[in-house]
Order: structure tokens, then C-alpha cells, then sequence
């Protein structure tokens, strides 16, 4: 495997996905990424120099909405699935120490 | 005998702009609603929402680029910001990196020594804002309200060319003054409206290269901003002076404590894994929308001041104070308009609207006063139908609450007695009940006709024209 | 023949005629699903109350003469990704087990207003991610022609409810191939659209630059029809076209005469089974002899898709996703120290192992340092390979090949090897970096009875060439046998509908099928 992933970048990615993975995951998870590394790195064989990058396949563009309120009171709705809701807001662990 | 130390400033200005409804759903952006009675599944991340651009911000956002001076970006893109917090309900807010709308602008600002500095305007981004977390005491967690969640911003990112407080206030009201002008945003930085980040950095007098940044959050005030300012200049010179690094961070201010504190925690990586936001589409700036918002710019403050003084003839001063904030202009403008008497206009709003401004702790972007009412109360004091004291007593109500000031004077029974019959028996009483004054007046004491009329006025209850109660005095006499 | 092997266009017109109702079909269906989807698993939800009640007023309506549309009365199933409103969405998800949307998806909307009963919905890879429709936190779909084997994936319980007549039809969603694998694995049609014909407001998104919603049918007649309704610009999704030639049901005309289809080398090569391989090339030789000018060339760049898709479907995953974060809906652990302990608890609970790893995989490539070597060069990759289709569409209607490498595997044997399953995408995944339309319908069955699937690929907004095309190919190929097991010996022609019956089918398709004639 040409890639070999370390336990302080598996440790780093779960930080930004919000993982949290057990020691045998995270040893599966290295495994894992290293080789769909390895994979995705065929991609270096291509030669991209000056090709433009295309994250939309389509020339749509301007794609606009005109500065009026649709939308009325639907909280009772926006709430119905909160794992906790109080005063009409979403309960969630404190964020203020 | 200790260095000399230079600051080096740039800074981050949210701007709160204002439309009617949020940059991409069509929720109402208005103040005060109750917790999340302005959300819908686009703004409150629902699975399956996507996301559609509001006209308007591209608009306000083109032409605050323009104002400063910018390159408008014609193709430009969204990009997805990655990090979790509850005010942001997808765990991504949609900003601008790669390709933002406006690039390289500058504002002119005027210096400390009374000359002008161009302040560099690196770029201005698209973006939304985020969600109100509330601290919940008995449950000990946060509550999360949605309202402003959506709503549009601008970021105006400067470049590191301010290098002290006064400058970053010179710069901040310079912004806050365009940006009024073109009614895209009416910047309140207590209400939030417009928000400022201080990007600070300290090096030897002379020097180079940049110190290490630091950015700091929270600045609700100018004050706060110079207090911040400054304790981050002491904070960082210390480190420097005691061997120590500056650490590249972000830093909330407490401006009650006076100091700052660093925001950073373990899960919070500041890695946001920005990607252009596949659900949007590319924005493509043509000519003819260049055009169209181009001829749609207001008139400028400058452009304004010249004119003032060639169409009004008023003192400089009073142009300069007026012109100081876009919607007391428009309240002058109006009001002249409709009064077509630009002195007396601008002696209400030189006088009596700004010791009131000072008194109560109001900013002119909030006066009520409506421009048909000042040019009524200036109608009524010209005709004489209400004395200078009364009209000031009017004025402070218009001030508070914008009354109509006929209707005000009709309901307080303020209007001058003009019947002579009536004035002429409370003479009669004021000259029987006072004749030592009568007396001096008549050997030469002109002051003593002073007491008198006073006396009368009080016996009006100030319903009188003291220059109609003076010359009857005298006939009287 | 019952009632439930009805296609969707003679149902709708047996409906119209007052030979069935709504409410007989929606019945019928239910009962079918009651009997043996213990025995498939098609479905996360079954709806059996509301299913009634919309076939109740449906059916008042159509009385009514306020619908009159092709799919007025005709019960389908909705892939589980879709949003329903007042119905469970859970994505295949412990994430959202209890998830219950409060709108529904505007595909869906679209064809509730034409008269169409949801049934339920049906299950899937979790997150669509997947190729098997094992990765679903629901249990696993079964094949209906063979229940040791996979229905494919990831709109598995769609093309299985199909298959084993648990539906008239279905929706499924595609982002690297996930209607037309299962319809090839399960022997029905599936077709996904160009990128941005259908509204995607109200598709939870996998891979929102690759995700479209797509019909799964019976046959090419029904995928004409649906694809029809569904088709709309929509204003709340920005990436949807502004198009105006989506009446596809005027495609459905036996007639590929002079034709130009591609057949590209690099879809025949090492990995694909022979028995695959032989009836995909016997179906070109009968377009061919339909007078369609058939060519072999070099797409290039074939073996560049996969990874080129992994990076960029795991990226725009790994943000999708972000949103469950057991705050505003869906799972939340039940216990946790701290907000971000919260987070990792909830999301780790709460996904499975495949959406994780493309999670991880995702966040990675986007992350500080990476960012350029991976992401960057994957959309770079994409740029090339979408000129290689455009110059293909410079000389060829429609590019024709195999839509999977093998027919469906037996299960659990794919999940074990993650990369060789991604390799099985090898041949759908392309169209959807390029935003391409494609269709899958059966061309055959290989030595242990499983079917096979054609794959016939347009360059944009050439759906219609797809549709011509397929339609032309299954005229020649005649009735494709339904799936069950329990079928299999009963005879593909046989029939229990009377001529008259017939007859009168006939006619009222002719509506539809431009072209007429028996459609048996």
C-alpha cells in the first residue's frame, strides 16, 4: 500500500466528520483509506495541466429568486422531529462554557 | 527604554443586508419574530431542501462592490464552508472562497493629521448567517433559534492596511456610510447588522514582515473595537517583550471584563473543507446587469456635500453633520421639499435633533422624525400659531414618537392665543398685580417690561407670542 | 394474468375503461406485498391506510373526469431517499429511524398530482451508497428472481418491488449507477434522466452534483410515461433545466433506421462475464438488423471513472451529510458529555460502516493539503472525461454496452471487498460524472436463469433516442418473463386476458405508444 494512514490523521478525520470509531473500526478505517488512496492516486497518471476543473456539468447559470417573502409560520412542523425542542427552539448540549 | 511597536490591522465587516427575505428561501429576514416562526426546510437544513439565490443580494452585494472601488467578479461561485455548530443548521454555511463576487477595492479615509489614506478592500463575499444560540440556565444547555438563520451577508475583508483605532473607526464609518447610502444594509453594530472582526498583528517600528495575527470576535461598538484594539496591541507587545510567540488564533473580547480570551478548542480544527456548493448555480456578471446596477447607484456623500452647498446655501458644518448619515439626509431632503425652507430644515435638525440624539442615545440612522411633520412644524411656527418654546416642546415628541405636530398641538391646547380681547384682560391683571414693575418701567428701567412679559406668558401657560404680548405692554403702558 | 403483472400504462387503462378501479389495484398490490415481501423485503414502509385513502379519492376523481392522465390510479413505490410528507423517510438510516418529513419530494408531488398512489417506501443502500442494497440498517432486499443473490443497488428494494410485482413501478435515484445495476440485476427497466430534468427538491442527497431521480418499469412504455410526469423545470432546485421536449412518450416508435450507435472496446474487456458479454453483443446484432448503422470505437479514459467518482461522490457525501447531527431531527445518543461528544456519538451510532468509510474518505479529500491533489484533480479527470463522451456524441445517437459487469451476485459476497465492489460500477458511473442520460432493460439471462442488462447511453437531452432505441429492441425481443421463482414455469406468452380484453388494451395504449399495436 503506498498510503499509509497514520492513527493522528484518522484521528484528525474523525474530528471533522464527527466520528467517533473503536479501535478495530479505526484499524479498518486505515486499511481502508489507504487503499482507496492507492486507487484514487491512478488518477495522477492523467496529465490535467491547464484543464479547467468542472464541478458543474451544465452552463446553468443565474439561477435566481425574486425578493419575496413565500414562506409564513410552519415551527410547529420544523419541530415535530426534534429529538428535544423547548420554548419553541431546538434543545442542544450547551455550546458556552 | 523599550521598542517602538507598529500595529497592523485588517479587518473582516459583516454586513447584514437588507432584504425582505433570506438569501435562499423565501423567509422574511424581519426582526423580533417569535423562536423559529421564520424558517422553512431551506434554512433550517431539512433533508432534501436545496437552496435558490436571492436576487437582491447579488444586487446589494455588486453594488457595495462598485462603491468601494472593486473588481466585480464575472463568474463567480459558492462554496460550502465545513464545520459543526448548532446556529448552523447544515454544519456548512454557504460562503464565497475561490471565486468571490467582488475583488481589490479600496476606501479613502481621512487620518488623524487631517490627510486621507486609501484603505485596500482584499475582497467582499456572499454569505449566510447563522442561527441564535440562547443559554437555557435551568436545563443547562443551548436553544437554538433558526430566525436569522439564512439571512444575507456580505463579508468585507480588507487588506492589513490600518495601523491604528481611529483608522479602523475612520474605515469602519466610511464603509457604514456607503453602505447606507445605497440602503443595501442600515449597519447597526449594536443590533448586529454590521459586525467587525479585528485581524491585529504587532512588529518593531520599521519592520518589514507581518507579526503573527490574531483575530478578535464580539466588537459590539466603536468603543469596543478601540478598547479591544488596544488591549490586543498590550497583550501581544507583552508576549514579544517577555520572549513569548504570539499564537496565530481566534479571540473573543469580553468588553465588560476589558480582555480577550482564545476561542480554540480541540474539536474545533478550523479545517472547513471548502468545495464549490454543487446545489448553486455559477453566477455570471454581464455587462448589461453591470450596467443597470451601475446607473442605479445613489448619489454619493461628496457628490452630495457640493450639491447641498450650491442648491441650499447652508453652512458647511451643517452639510458635513447632514450628509453624515444617508437617512437624515433623506429626512432633510424631504423635508426642504416639502417646506422649501433648506436654513430652517437644517437649524431643526443642527439644533434640537442632535442635543435630543445626545440626550436620549439614539443614532441618526434611527431618527423616526418624519420629513412632512418637520416641514407642518415649520409651517405652524411661521404662521405664528405656535411660540418657539412650544414648537420645541412639539419637536421632542415628534422626535419620540413622530406625532403629527397640528394634531398634537390641537390636542395639548398648545396653539398662541391670538384673540387681543383675551391677551388684553391678562395684561390688565399682570400690570394691576405688579405695580413696582409697571412703576420702573415708567421711570426708565427697560428691563422691568422683560418681568412682565414673563409674568404674562406664565399666565398664558405659554400660549402667547411674547412679541405680541411685548407690544402690548408697551401700548398699555 | 393478474392484475399485478399489469404494466402501468394498461392498468391506468383498464381503470379509465371501468374494467378495475384504483382501489381494486391499490388492494391487489397490498395483498401482493402482504403475501411475500416477507420473503423480498422491498419494502422499509409499507403505507396500507394511506395508500387506500389516495386510491379512494383518487379513483372519485378520476370518476370525476379531474384526472385523466396516464398514471391517474396507478400505485407505485418511492425509494426511501425520497421525501414523503406524514410518512417515515429514514434513507435505510438508523440516523433517521424516526424521521418524518414535513413536505414531500417535488418527483413525488409531480406524480401524486397526476393521480399515482404511494404504496410505501423501498429499500436501499443506507444513504444510497452502496451496491447491493445490503448497507441498509433495514435488512437486506432479495433478489426476486433468485433470493440467494442481491437485487443490486442502491435502488435495490425499488427494482426488486418491480420485479416481484409489489409495484406497478417505482422511483429510484441514481448517482453512480443506482437504478440501472438493480434494474439490470432485477430485470426491469430503469432510466436515469440528464442531470437537472428532475427536480431533485426533496431527494436526500448522496452526491448532489451526480444525483438524479429516475424511473423503474415493466417496460420501455412505462419508462416513457413516468419519465414524462416526473420531468419539470423546478424553480426550488437550482440545478434543474429549463427544457421543453420531455414528452418522451413520443419516442416509444419502433424505428432505429439509420440509427448511429457506438459500441466502446473499453466496456469489453477483462472482468466482464461471457454469458453478459454475448447478450448485450446478440442485442446490438438485432438493432442492427432493425437497420441501426452499428460501430465498435474507443471511448477512452473508462477505467479513470471510478475513482474520479469516489472522490467526488465521498466529498459532496461527506457534507451532505453533515446535517445529522441529532439536533433538529432524526437519532440522537442516548447519552453524551459535551456537544461535540454528542455529534460523535449520535453520527457513529447512528451510520454504518459503508457510509462512514465514504464519509472519512470525503472529508479527507477535502482537507487542508489534499484538497488539490485529490479533489481538484478528480474534477480536473471529470472535465476529460466528459469531452471523451462529447466527441463520442460527435459521431454516435447512442453509445450501447453492458450496464454491470456480472448479473447479481449472491449476498454478502460483495461487501467484504469494498474496491471491487466500486469496480462493478465501472460502466454506469461515467454517465453521471458527464450528467448523461442512460437507460437498463433486460436483454437476456445468463446460465443460472439471472437477467441481464443493456445499457444504452445519449449524449444530453437525448433521452428520446433512448427511448426510441429501447423501445425498438424490446419490440424485437418480445414479453421479458417476470422474476419470481414461483413464475418461472409459467409460460412468458400465456396469459389469462381475454382477446376482446386485448383488443381493447390495445386501442387505449395506442394513446401512449404512438407506434400501437399488441403489446404483448
Amino acid at each position: 500500500m503506498a498510503n499509509i494512514i497514520s492513527d493522528e490523521t484518522i484521528e484528525y478525520v474523525g474530528i471533522l466528520a464527527k466520528l467517533e470509531l473503536s479501535d478495530e473500526e479505526k484499524e479498518r478505517a486505515k486499511s481502508d483509506m489507504g487503499r482507496m488512496l492507492d486507487y484514487i492516486d491512478k488518477l495522477g497518471e492523467l496529465d490535467t495541466t491547464g484543464v479547467e476543473p468542472m464541478s458543474h456539468v451544465f452552463p446553468v447559470q443565474n439561477v435566481f429568486r425574486e425578493d419575496m417573502v413565500i414562506n409564513g409560520d410552519t415551527r410547529e412542523e420544523l419541530l415535530s422531529n426534534a429529538p428535544q425542542h423547548k420554548d419553541g427552539m431546538f434543545m442542544a448540549p450547551k455550546t458556552f462554557d | 527604554m523599550s521598542k517602538q511597536y507598529e500595529i497592523v490591522i485588517g479587518l473582516e465587516v459583516h454586513v447584514e443586508l437588507a432584504t425582505k427575505t433570506k438569501i435562499f428561501c423565501g423567509c422574511s429576514t424581519a426582526f423580533g419574530a417569535a423562536p423559529n416562526t421564520q424558517t422553512c426546510p431551506v434554512c433550517t437544513g431539512m433533508p432534501g431542501s436545496l437552496p435558490v439565490l436571492n436576487k437582491q443580494v447579488l444586487e446589494y452585494a455588486i453594488a457595495v462592490g462598485l462603491a468601494t472601488n472593486c473588481d466585480i467578479t464575472r463568474y463567480a461561485k459558492f462554496d460550502r464552508k465545513n464545520y459543526f455548530y448548532p446556529d448552523n443548521p447544515q454544519n456548512y454555511q454557504i460562503s464565497q472562497l475561490y471565486l468571490p463576487i467582488c475583488r481589490d477595492g479600496s476606501v479613502e479615509i481621512e487620518t488623524e493629521e487631517g490627510g486621507t489614506k486609501s484603505v485596500g478592500i482584499h475582497e467582499i463575499h456572499m454569505e449566510e448567517d447563522a442561527g441564535k444560540l440562547i443559554h437555557d440556565e435551568w436545563e443547562d444547555c443551548s436553544l437554538v433559534d433558526y430566525n436569522r438563520s439564512g439571512v444575507p451577508l456580505i463579508e468585507i475583508v480588507s487588506k492589513p492596511d490600518m495601523r491604528s483605532a481611529q483608522e479602523v473607526i475612520a474605515y469602519l464609518e466610511k464603509l457604514r456610510l456607503i453602505i447606507q447610502y445605497l440602503g443595501a444594509s442600515d449597519c447597526k453594530l449594536q443590533e448586529g447588522s454590521m459586525r467587525a472582526d479585528v485581524n491585529l498583528s504587532v512588529r518593531e517600528a520599521g519592520a518589514q514582515e507581518f507579526g503573527t495575527r490574531t483575530e478578535m470576535k464580539n466588537l459590539n461598538s466603536f468603543k469596543a473595537i478601540s478598547r479591544a484594539i488596544e488591549g490586543e496591541k498590550e497583550r501581544q507587545i507583552d508576549l514579544i517583550e517577555s520572549g513569548e510567540k504570539v499564537v496565530q488564533e481566534t479571540r473573543r473580547w469580553d468588553d465588560g471584563k476589558g480582555e480577550s480570551y482564545a476561542m480554540r478548542s480541540k474539536e474545533d480544527a478550523q479545517d472547513y473543507r471548502y468545495f464549490p456548493d454543487p446545489d448553486l448555480a455559477p453566477i455570471v456578471v454581464s455587462d448589461e446587469m453591470l450596467e443597470r446596477i451601475k446607473a442605479g447607484q445613489p448619489e454619493f456623500r461628496t457628490e452630495k456635500m457640493k450639491r447641498y452647498k450650491e442648491e441650499f446655501g447652508i453652512p458647511d458644518y451643517d452639510i458635513e453633520i447632514i450628509t453624515g448619515s444617508k437617512h437624515m439626509a433623506d429626512i432633510f431632503e424631504a423635508a426642504v421639499a416639502f417646506s422649501g425652507q433648506p436654513k430652517k430644515v437644517s437649524n431643526w435638525l443642527m439644533g434640537e435633533t442632535l442635543r435630543l440624539m445626545k440626550e436620549k442615545e439614539v443614532d441618526a440612522s434611527e431618527l423616526v422624525l418624519s420629513p412632512r411633520h418637520l416641514a407642518k412644524l415649520i409651517a405652524l411656527t411661521d404662521s405664528k400659531a405656535v411660540n418657539s418654546s412650544v414648537a420645541k416642546e412639539v419637536f421632542e415628541a415628534m422626535f419620540e414618537k413622530d406625532v403629527d405636530p397640528e394634531q398634537y398641538v390641537e390636542e395639548h391646547g398648545l396653539k398662541t392665543v391670538n384673540d387681543e380681547g383675551a391677551l388684553r384682560s391678562v395684561v390688565e391683571e399682570v400690570l394691576a398685580a405688579n405695580p413696582q414693575s409697571v412703576a420702573d418701567f415708567k421711570n426708565g428701567k427697560e428691563k422691568a417690561i422683560g418681568f412682565l412679559v414673563g409674568q404674562t406668558m406664565k399666565a398664558m401657560k405659554g400660549k402667547a407670542d411674547p412679541a405680541a404680548v411685548n407690544q402690548m405692554l408697551r401700548e398699555m403702558l | 394474468m393478474s392484475m399485478t403483472d399489469m404494466t402501468a400504462a394498461k392498468l391506468s387503462c383498464a381503470i379509465k375503461e371501468g374494467r378495475t378501479t384504483a382501489v381494486e389495484a391499490t388492494q391487489a398490490m397490498l395483498a401482493r406485498i402482504e403475501e411475500q415481501d416477507g420473503m423480498y423485503h422491498c419494502y422499509v414502509t409499507v403505507d396500507r391506510d394511506g395508500a387506500m385513502a389516495q386510491a379512494k379519492e383518487v379513483q372519485a376523481k378520476i370518476e370525476a373526469g379531474e384526472l385523466t392522465g396516464p398514471l391517474a390510479g396507478v400505485p407505485l413505490a418511492v425509494k426511501d431517499n425520497l421525501c414523503t410528507k406524514g410518512l417515515l423517510t429514514t434513507c435505510a438510516s438508523k440516523i433517521l429511524g424516526n424521521f418524518v418529513p414535513t413536505y414531500t419530494a417535488e418527483a413525488v408531488l409531480r406524480l401524486k398530482r397526476a393521480g399515482a398512489i404511494v404504496l410505501g417506501k423501498t429499500n436501499m443502500d443506507e444513504f444510497a451508497m452502496g451496491s447491493t442494497t445490503e448497507t441498509s440498517a433495514y435488512g437486506v432486499t432479495k433478489n426476486p428472481w433468485n433470493t440467494k443473490h442481491v437485487p443490486g443497488g442502491s435502488s435495490g428494494g425499488s427494482a426488486a418491488a418491480v420485479a416481484a410485482r409489489e409495484c406497478f413501478y417505482a422511483l429510484g435515484t441514481d448517482t453512480g449507477g443506482s437504478i440501472r445495476q438493480p434494474a439490470s440485476y432485477c430485470g426491469v427497466v430503469g432510466m436515469k434522466p440528464t442531470y437537472g430534468t428532475v427536480s431533485r427538491y426533496g431527494l436526500i442527497a448522496y452526491g448532489s452534483s451526480l444525483d438524479q431521480i429516475g424511473p423503474l418499469t415493466k417496460d420501455v412504455t412505462d419508462c416513457a410515461m413516468v419519465l414524462e410526469a416526473i420531468s419539470a423545470h423546478d424553480e426550488k432546485d437550482s440545478t434543474s433545466v429549463e427544457r421543453e421536449d420531455t414528452d418522451f412518450t413520443s419516442a416509444l416508435q419502433d424505428d432505429v433506421q439509420g440509427m448511429r450507435i457506438g459500441i466502446p472496446n473499453d466496456y469489453f474487456g477483462e472482468g466482464l462475464d461471457e454469458d453478459v458479454k454475448a447478450a448485450v453483443l446478440r442485442a446490438a446484432e438485432v438493432l442492427e438488423g432493425k437497420g441501426a448503422l452499428v460501430e465498435r470505437f474507443n471511448l477512452s479514459l473508462v477505467e479513470y471513472a471510478v475513482p474520479t467518482y469516489y472522490t467526488i461522490a465521498a466529498a459532496e457525501a461527506s457534507s451532505n451529510l453533515e446535517r445529522f447531527d441529532g439536533i433538529k431531527y432524526g437519532y440522537r445518543t442516548a447519552d453524551y458529555a459535551g456537544l461535540h461528544n454528542m455529534y460523535k456519538k449520535s453520527r457513529s451510532e447512528g451510520f454504518g460502516e459503508e457510509v462512514k468509510r465514504r464519509i472519512m474518505l470525503g472529508s479527507f479529500v477535502l482537507s487542508s493539503g489534499y484538497y488539490d491533489a485529490y479533489y481538484l484533480k478528480a474534477l480536473q479527470v471529470k472535465a476529460l472525461i466528459k469531452r471523451a463522451f462529447d466527441e463520442a456524441f460527435g459521431k454516435y445517437d447512442v453509445i450501447l454496452g453492458p450496464v454491470a459487469p456480472t448479473t447479481a451476485p449472491e449476498l454478502g459476497a460483495s461487501l467484504a471487498e469494498p474496491i471491487k465492489m466500486y469496480l462493478g460500477d465501472i460502466y454506469t458511473i461515467a454517465v453521471n460524472l458527464a450528467g448523461l442520460p442512460a437507460l437498463s432493460l433486460p436483454c437476456g439471462t445468463d446460465r443460472n436463469g439471472l437477467p441481464i442488462g443493456l445499457q444504452l447511453i445519449g449524449d444530453c437531452f437525448e433521452e428520446k433516442k433512448l427511448i426510441r432505441a429501447a423501445y425498438a429492441y424490446e419490440k424485437a425481443r418480445g414479453a421479458f418473463r417476470s422474476g419470481q421463482d414461483e413464475d418461472k414455469c409459467a409460460g412468458q406468452k400465456a396469459t389469462d386476458v381475454g382477446q376482446a380484453e386485448q383488443a381493447a388494451e390495445a386501442g387505449c395504449i395506442k394513446q401512449t405508444e404512438q407506434e400501437g399495436g399488441s403489446h404483448e
